[in-house]
């Protein structure tokens, strides 16, 4: 259990800036999810609090300890990997027992806490398989209890559930939040999946390009994006842009709606095309195109008219829900 | 096998035909080997004259206890110790050397790591015969003629080895290191409980080949062995050949080619079961 803290970190490739200074700082037992497109530099944050990339510039504390020059093992982290990274010739027992083996744990202790491990992440049956006889569910829990049994006081997910299907994956999403609350360990948690970013996160971290476009609660973020990328990446489908052309306004103001708060409505200003639709089941999403080719995604409840393809609609929307951009991406 | 037509259709006559080209084939490759076989259990005379018998005769036990405790120049059962001794070296050797330089090369950045690598690569084109009368002064001028270093030492050294555990090292996730890494494993530890034991099926299929070219090694100990008593058993057949009016013992160097025979025989049937088991259940 502890603090992180990072301070204006910074990662350079060579002559590429990768992480153009990043400053978070995390509670103690607070669960974190980086979030991110592929290539804004989350993985590498994290691989740089776990001590596996070196530090360009910044700082990175865990419970007030500098630990920018120390080796992965005395940072007192522990890791869960996207392709869980078991030793593959050592049984489930081995896996979790090799960290605390090196650390000259006794042997009592190491039985009782892979034991303990073991039961949290109902794996006792499994102890003495080897992990290609495991599903990808069960070696992703071991790749959990790995880390458990360390007593870490941070932990850091790189992605755990991207090689899960779709249903285990919401189960797994659940047990590692809840497990995570039980045990009440800082955790650092990147992902690309907003989904897993909203349900799992106390506060996430939105990146993209290197930046953190915004650190707050799920919910604020989604409520009020900082940036057009957040207000884009936040949110499915994703919020529809609208330029001040079309919108028949002058400046050069973005505006953005989420297709849930977009009305359709005979008398709407702007008038756009029904391109096609996307039955849903409990609601259906309706794709539409504007004059200058601006698509449009507008969430109607299953029971409301869907209009027919080609015909041509009006928009509207309350003005509380509109957000507006400035020509550099941020919210004014 | 459940189905009886696997991927190509068997049909009597042709699955006959394959039958007796095959036996006709193993036939062929076999009969010297039953010659010589034969020539080991019959008396010299029977040799000699002809025609050749081609079934055994009732000296087996009688040659092939002359051939391993006394032979021509030297035992036999001294020749296959010594062999024994190279061909393990050599094999041994060459894995841990070729292990730890493909480590090296793999997982650490150290300045002109490329280099290195190609230098060890160009060796590949340098076979022992073509170095041969260099390494002979080295290995001379060490002292190391007639000696089981002098033996081994210069055959250690492997580009192939390294090359395909380099190879075999690259396809092993880098998310493996790391795991081993943030648990606190310093890079021998690794070494040692990772990517050795992961390693076991490249290792066994790379000791058969390397005992067998050990054990072949002609040229090299029948340059540095003057010493009868350090002849290798497959370079010891060739001296027992007579010179000038001597009478060739034919019996016991018959019994001499099947004994050098015998250990990398039983060296690729008993490893290969291992590696077969190990390609079986492969695991990454």
């Amino acid at each position: 259990m502890a603090t992180l803290t990072l301070s204006n970190v910074k990662k350079s490739f060579g002559k590429t800036d990768v992480i153009h200074g990043i400053s978070i700082s995390v509670e103690d037992g607070e669960f974190i999810v980086i979030v991110g497109p592929s290539g804004c530099g989350k993985s590498t944050l994290l691989r740089m609090v776990a001590g596996l990339e070196t530090i360009t510039s910044g700082d990175v504390q865990i419970d007030g300890r500098r630990v920018n020059d120390q080796e992965p093992m005395d940072r007192d982290i522990a890791m869960v990997f996207q392709n869980y990274a078991l030793y593959p010739h050592m049984s489930v027992f081995d896996n979790m027992a090799y960290g605390l083996k090196i650390a000259r744990t006794p042997r009592a202790e190491i039985e009782e806490r892979v034991a303990h491990a073991a039961k949290l992440l109902q794996l006792e049956t499994f102890l003495q398989r080897k992990p290609r006889e495991l599903s990808g569910g069960q070696r992703q829990r071991v790749a959990m209890g790995r880390a458990i049994v360390r007593k870490p006081a941070v932990f850091l997910f790189d992605e755990p559930l991207s090689n899960l299907d779709a249903k285990l994956r919401v189960q797994m999403r659940l047990e590692i939040k809840a497990l995570q609350r039980e045990l009440g360990v800082t955790a650092l948690y990147v992902t690309h999946d907003q989904v897993e970013a909203m349900t799992m996160a106390d506060r996430m971290v939105v990146m993209n390009g290197g930046i953190a476009d915004q650190v707050g609660e799920p919910l604020e973020v989604y409520a009020n994006p900082a940036t057009e990328f957040v207000a884009g990446f936040i949110g499915s489908p994703p919020t529809n842009f609208l330029s001040a052309d079309i919108l028949g306004r002058s400046g050069d103001t973005k505006v953005g709606v989420r297709p849930e708060h977009t009305r359709l409505s005979d008398s709407g200003s702007l008038r756009a095309r029904a391109a096609y639709s996307e039955a849903l089941g409990a609601e259906t999403l309706v794709h539409l195109k504007c004059a200058d080719g601006t698509q449009v995604t507008v969430r109607q409840d299953a029971a409301s008219t869907i209009p027919q393809e080609g015909n041509e609609v009006g928009l509207d929307w309350d003005p509380a829900n509109e957000m507006r951009f400035d020509p550099s991406g941020r919210r004014c | 096998m459940a189905q009886q037509n696997g991927m190509v259709e068997r049909r009597g006559a042709g699955l006959w035909l394959t039958h007796v080209g095959l036996l006709v084939g193993i036939a062929f490759i076999f009969f010297p080997i039953w010659l010589a076989f034969v020539a080991s259990t019959v008396e010299q005379q029977e040799i000699v004259r002809p025609p050749m018998p081609l079934l055994p005769g009732d000296q087996f036990f009688s040659n092939y206890a002359r051939a391993l405790t006394s032979g021509v120049n030297a035992p036999v059962s001294t020749m296959l110790l010594n062999s024994m001794i190279m061909a393990i070296g050599i094999s041994l050797g060459k894995i841990a050397i070729s292990l730890l330089s493909a480590f090296a090369i793999v997982y650490f950045r150290f300045p002109a790591r490329r280099l290195f690598f190609w230098l060890i690569f160009l060796t590949l084109m340098l076979p022992v015969e073509v170095r041969i009368v260099p390494t002979y002064e080295v290995i001379a001028n060490f002292g190391m003629l007639n000696s089981y270093q002098g033996l081994i030492l210069p055959l250690i050294a492997s580009a192939t080895a390294t090359f395909l555990f380099r190879q075999f090292f690259m396809t092993v996730p880098d998310e493996l290191a790391e795991a081993a890494r943030v648990d606190g494993a310093g890079p021998m530890r690794f070494f040692f409980d990772i990517l050795l034991p992961m390693s076991r099926t490249n290792i066994a299929a790379l000791f058969v080949i390397l005992f067998i070219y050990g054990w072949n090694q002609y040229l090299w100990p029948l340059l540095i062995t003057t010493d009868p008593e350090m002849n290798t058993i497959v370079m010891g057949i060739k001296q027992m050949f007579p010179s000038g009016d001597d009478t060739a013992d034919w019996p016991v160097i018959m019994a001499t080619s099947i004994l050098a025979m015998v250990p990398p025989v039983l060296v690729v049937v008993g490893m290969q079961r291992l590696f077969i088991r190990g390609l079986v259940d492969s695991e990454k």
